[in-house]
């Protein structure tokens, strides 16, 4: 069997959900495609299904804040993997802020699970028809998503530093 | 007078005399047993430090206790991140009276280049230190030293420090409970 490429696969993929491939490129040989974010579920499935394009790797799932684009704030990327074409694509869905909720792949990929875990833990993005979702890798009592970009990277509680000394302090350039 | 080590003596004819608490002193700073709770690079450095080049057992630190039941000395080499935090204090929790805590490196000591929401600005916040070894990361002839000065703690300490009000007062200011001789949990 011949094996498909990115070209191949945008148009299977375009042939299949037209209207909801909502933006495409190719960035460092690899395909990007902008998919509503309520199809997005299915799209994953298909490709995972599809003979010949054999889509059975979920290598990522991570979320982007776009504090500054009104509408569309949080990005959901999954990185996919063909071992059969040795084809890398990525699969974004955008959300607006009031409405941070995309269906989980867990029913897909079980890798999905952690993955969405981490996901949910820095940027609060919710996944529904996920079977445990709460925070991993930071504190439980956490009371924030700390990969927001509203919110500072610095430990809070720390009194010994004077930001003037890290070049923090804008009134004094 | 004679002398062992530095520990003043009154010797007579076949007795040699000193105060029980000095001895039992001397007899601890010579055999420290340290627990490594190495996280990063520090903690390689540690290992250095273990090794035949440096040598910690030349000061009676031949063996690691890898369990906290058995250790006097933890030794904190590398990077506690806040959710490390919690299982840190529940090892130095553990550990048996008398106990000493030896910070290596910067960000045991104080966070170090993570000054970030997700690490420990310092172990001192959860559990009390006795000495702290600077460094990113600190040569082993710096961890020896802290270990050093470790020692002359643990000479000049009382053996039954643990009912002092110093240290009942700095064990409160932690929410540690002291272990009192004989309710052992």
């Amino acid at each position: 069997m011949e094996m498909q490429n990115n070209q191949d696969f945008l148009a299977a993929i375009q042939a299949q959900f037209g209207a909801d491939v909502l933006a495409h490129d190719i960035a460092f040989d690899i395909l990007n495609i902008e998919i509503t974010p309520s199809q997005i579920h299915l799209v994953i499935e298909w490709l995972q299904q599809h003979p010949t394009l054999n889509v059975n790797y979920l290598t990522n799932i991570a979320g982007i804040h776009y504090p500054e684009s009104a509408g569309r704030e949080f990005a959901v990327v999954y990185q996919l993997h063909s071992w059969k074409n040795n084809i890398r694509l990525r699969i974004k869905g955008y959300l607006p802020k009031e409405n941070l909720h995309i269906a989980t792949v867990t029913d897909l990929f079980a890798g999905a699970n952690w993955m969405e875990r981490e996901t949910y833990d820095f940027f609060g993005i919710c996944f529904d028809g996920h079977p445990d979702l709460r925070r991993i890798l930071n504190m439980e009592d956490m009371d924030y998503f700390p990969m927001r970009k509203e919110y500072v990277l610095e430990d809070a509680t720390r009194e010994d530093k004077d930001d003037r000394f890290f070049g923090r302090n804008n009134n004094e350039l | 007078m004679g002398k062992i080590e530095e520990l003043e003596t009154i010797n007579g004819e076949g007795y040699q005399l000193t105060t029980l608490d000095k001895a039992i002193a001397l007899a601890r700073a010579n055999s420290v047993w340290p627990l490594p709770f190495a996280t990063s690079c520090c903690g390689i450095e540690f290992m250095a430090t273990m090794g035949s080049a440096y040598d910690l057992s030349r000061f009676g630190m031949e063996r690691m206790s890898f369990t906290p039941r058995q250790a006097d000395l933890l030794i904190v080499a590398g990077t506690i991140s806040k959710k490390l935090g919690p299982v840190l204090k529940r090892v130095y929790e553990q550990m048996a009276e008398p106990k000493w805590v030896l910070s290596v490196g910067a960000c045991a000591c104080s966070g170090g280049i993570f000054d970030t929401y997700s690490v420990l600005q310092g172990i001192d916040r959860i559990i009390p230190v006795d000495v702290y070894v600077p460094g990113c990361p600190p040569r082993p002839e710096q961890i020896i030293e802290g270990v050093m000065n470790i020692h002359e703690l643990v000479k000049k300490e009382s053996s039954r420090r643990r009912y002092s009000d110093e240290y009942k007062h700095l064990m409160s200011s932690y929410q540690i409970e002291i272990e009192q001789h004989g309710d052992a949990k």
